[in-house]
């Protein structure tokens, strides 16, 4: 697979506060990328710096294989994006913001586009409304039409139906998934339902507290017969190093005073026994039954 | 570029404040000429009593559309830094507040157009707002009040002075005036601009700058020599009324007005270099913050 976004060891820092450590994911080539994390995890920090609205203090961002530092302009000609809430000028009509904002995206719109993108998303009738007008679901439609006024190859869509009622919602995850399977664009959709990331997306990473957990595919990493396993040793550097080498699992995480992995439950008695004979003691360890538990579980302790 | 100062352009046009300046210079303009034509009289004779006996003024003609011109200038050049700040403060800040900022800067488009173009557009805006005034404080003025040779009152020294411009040397010093006062306002535009950056909402940069404006411009009036001569140089408020300068002119040997001639045009000039240089600081300290600044609204 061809991987649209590559980020490597990204971090954020305010001051005292690391908001993104050592993130590292990708995107393949129409993929729908879920961008999974608990309200404040990092998911809009980390988007925020693919739209190079945040710098990083660290770390490199590649997207169409270029380093988005050093394309920019290019790069985000070919992307569509809304971050958080889909806030346009709300004295303008939805048309005017369309066409506005075409005009930015360096598209030259006619009426005809305009409409059929209004069309797309539900608001046709209401085109010549003043945006003030508009409801929260609206707005929300708006500004993916907006997103997608000038044809991005990648669409980035952050918490999409924050703020939705459950009809809202249907609507835009039917238009993420059309947009994927009838245009073929590649989608990145964050969110903090587990639920919404398994109905939409094809692949998946989890963050928590600025770090990586996990990524894989969404219907491995949902396989009832994985276990989230978290072990905590007398050394965990050392710990990462011996289990990466082995065939207990494909990828350890380190996060605080924790290993996280995912792999069958049935290794675990082995893995201790191997780590013991690597002379690494254990001092916990701690068996989540599927990665929605363990999300769950992330989620209630915070 | 132009497409975007096209659409910075469309969105200053649709917003409601954008015309509270326009109808602010009118209803002042018009409040004066009304005053002036019920009872000037009474200002002119005030004006007139501290000057020289041998000074010969036709009193009823005294009055006229370019006297009421640089009465309201005088008064308005204060006022207008106000409403300048008050687009330019929005500028980004205003974005930001919206939230429409963030989706601004998604967009392939450099910050430092972005900020240029928001620039260009408040001079623009400051511009179109001295046309407006020069309709209704000259234009207006000459169709109420007529036109004829134009008194000047100058406070010079200890002294108070009249000079007389003749009627056909006055209009291209209006025109002077009015470019200078674009470029003295635009220092505002641009330090409204710079504040504006670093704000999440547009009041907190509108009023730093017509803050900083009162402070300085009470600084600059302060007849105090140590200020006078460490402080006043560096202060672009000192410059702000050099306008005034197209209006005094050189009198030859016999005391008579010399036509087309300005007293001290290498201090106009002087102060016309350093109010561009202030934009100039302004603007680029505004595109460096601007690209380094991490969007979080």
């Amino acid at each position: 697979m061809n991987p649209i976004v590559e980020v490597k060891n990204l971090s954020k820092s305010y001051k005292e506060v690391d908001a993104v450590r050592n993130l590292s994911f990708s995107v393949n080539s129409g993929d729908v990328y879920g961008f999974l994390g608990q309200n404040g995890a990092g998911k809009s920090t980390t988007i925020r710096m693919l739209m190079t609205l945040i710098a990083p203090t660290e770390g490199t961002i590649n997207i169409f294989g270029k380093t988005l530092h050093n394309h920019r302009n290019e790069i985000l000609s070919r992307i569509g994006a809304v971050i958080e809430k889909p806030d346009v000028y709300k004295y303008l009509s939805a048309y005017d913001n369309l066409k506005l904002f075409a005009k930015i995206s360096g598209v030259k719109p006619t009426r005809q586009m305009l409409m059929q993108q209004l069309e797309m998303v539900g608001l046709d009738q209401r085109w010549n409304s003043k945006v003030s007008t508009f409801s929260q679901g609206m707005k929300q439609r708006l500004g993916i039409a907006i997103a997608l006024v000038h044809n991005p190859a990648l669409i980035i869509l952050d918490e999409p139906t924050n703020g939705l009622d459950p009809q809202g919602i249907a609507d835009i995850r039917n238009l993420i998934l059309n947009l994927s399977k009838l245009h073929g664009k590649t989608i990145i959709v964050s969110s903090h339902l587990l639920s919404e990331i398994e109905l939409i997306a094809n692949r998946m990473i989890i963050i928590h507290k600025g770090e990586k957990i996990v990524e894989g595919d969404v219907q491995e990493l949902l396989d009832p017969s994985k276990n989230i396993v978290q072990i905590e040793t007398t050394n965990n550097e050392a710990a990462k190093q011996i289990i990466a080498l082995s065939n207990f699992t494909e990828e350890v995480k380190q996060s605080h005073q924790h290993l996280h992995m995912q792999m069958n439950k049935n290794r675990v008695p082995d893995l201790i026994k191997y780590l013991s004979d690597k002379n690494v003691a254990i001092i916990s360890v701690q068996s989540k039954h599927s990665l929605e538990d363990y999300f769950l579980n992330l989620t209630k302790s915070n | 570029m132009w497409s975007l100062l096209q659409i910075e352009l469309y969105k200053i046009s649709r917003r409601p404040r954008t015309y509270i300046a326009f109808a602010a210079i009118m209803a002042i303009v018009l409040i004066f000429q009304f005053a002036f034509k019920a009872d000037g009289q009474s200002y002119m004779n005030l004006m007139l009593q501290n000057v020289q006996d041998n000074f010969e003024i036709d009193r009823s003609k005294a009055i006229n559309g370019y006297f009421m011109c640089y009465i309201i200038l005088n008064t308005l050049l204060v006022q207008v830094p106000i409403l300048v700040a008050l687009i330019a403060g929005d500028a980004i800040s205003g974005e930001a507040n919206m939230g429409t900022l963030r989706l601004l800067l998604t967009k392939p488009v450099s910050r430092t157009k972005i900020i240029l173009v928001k620039f260009i557009a408040s001079f623009i805006f400051t511009i179109v707002l001295l046309i407006w005034m020069a309709i209704f404080a000259l234009l207006v003025s000459m169709f109420v009040f007529g036109i004829d040779d134009m008194l000047i009152f100058r406070v010079k020294g200890d002294e108070s002075q009249i000079m007389q411009i003749t009627k056909d040397d006055v209009l291209w010093r209006y025109i002077a005036a009015f470019a200078y006062a674009a470029v003295a306002l635009t220092v505002i535009a641009a330090m409204a601009i710079l504040m504006s950056v670093f704000a999440e909402n547009s009041i907190g940069p509108i009023v730093a700058t017509v803050c900083i404006v009162i402070f300085f411009t009470i600084v600059s009036n302060l007849n105090v020599p140590i200020i006078d001569k460490n402080v006043k140089p560096y202060l672009f408020t000192s410059y702000l009324v050099g306008w005034k300068g197209f209006f005094y002119i050189n009198a030859n040997a016999d005391g008579q007005p010399i036509k087309g001639s300005i007293e001290n045009w290498p201090a106009i000039r002087n102060s016309l270099c350093i109010l561009i240089g202030h934009i100039i600081i302004m603007l680029g300290i505004a595109v460096a913050a601007f690209n380094k600044k991490d969007i979080l609204s």
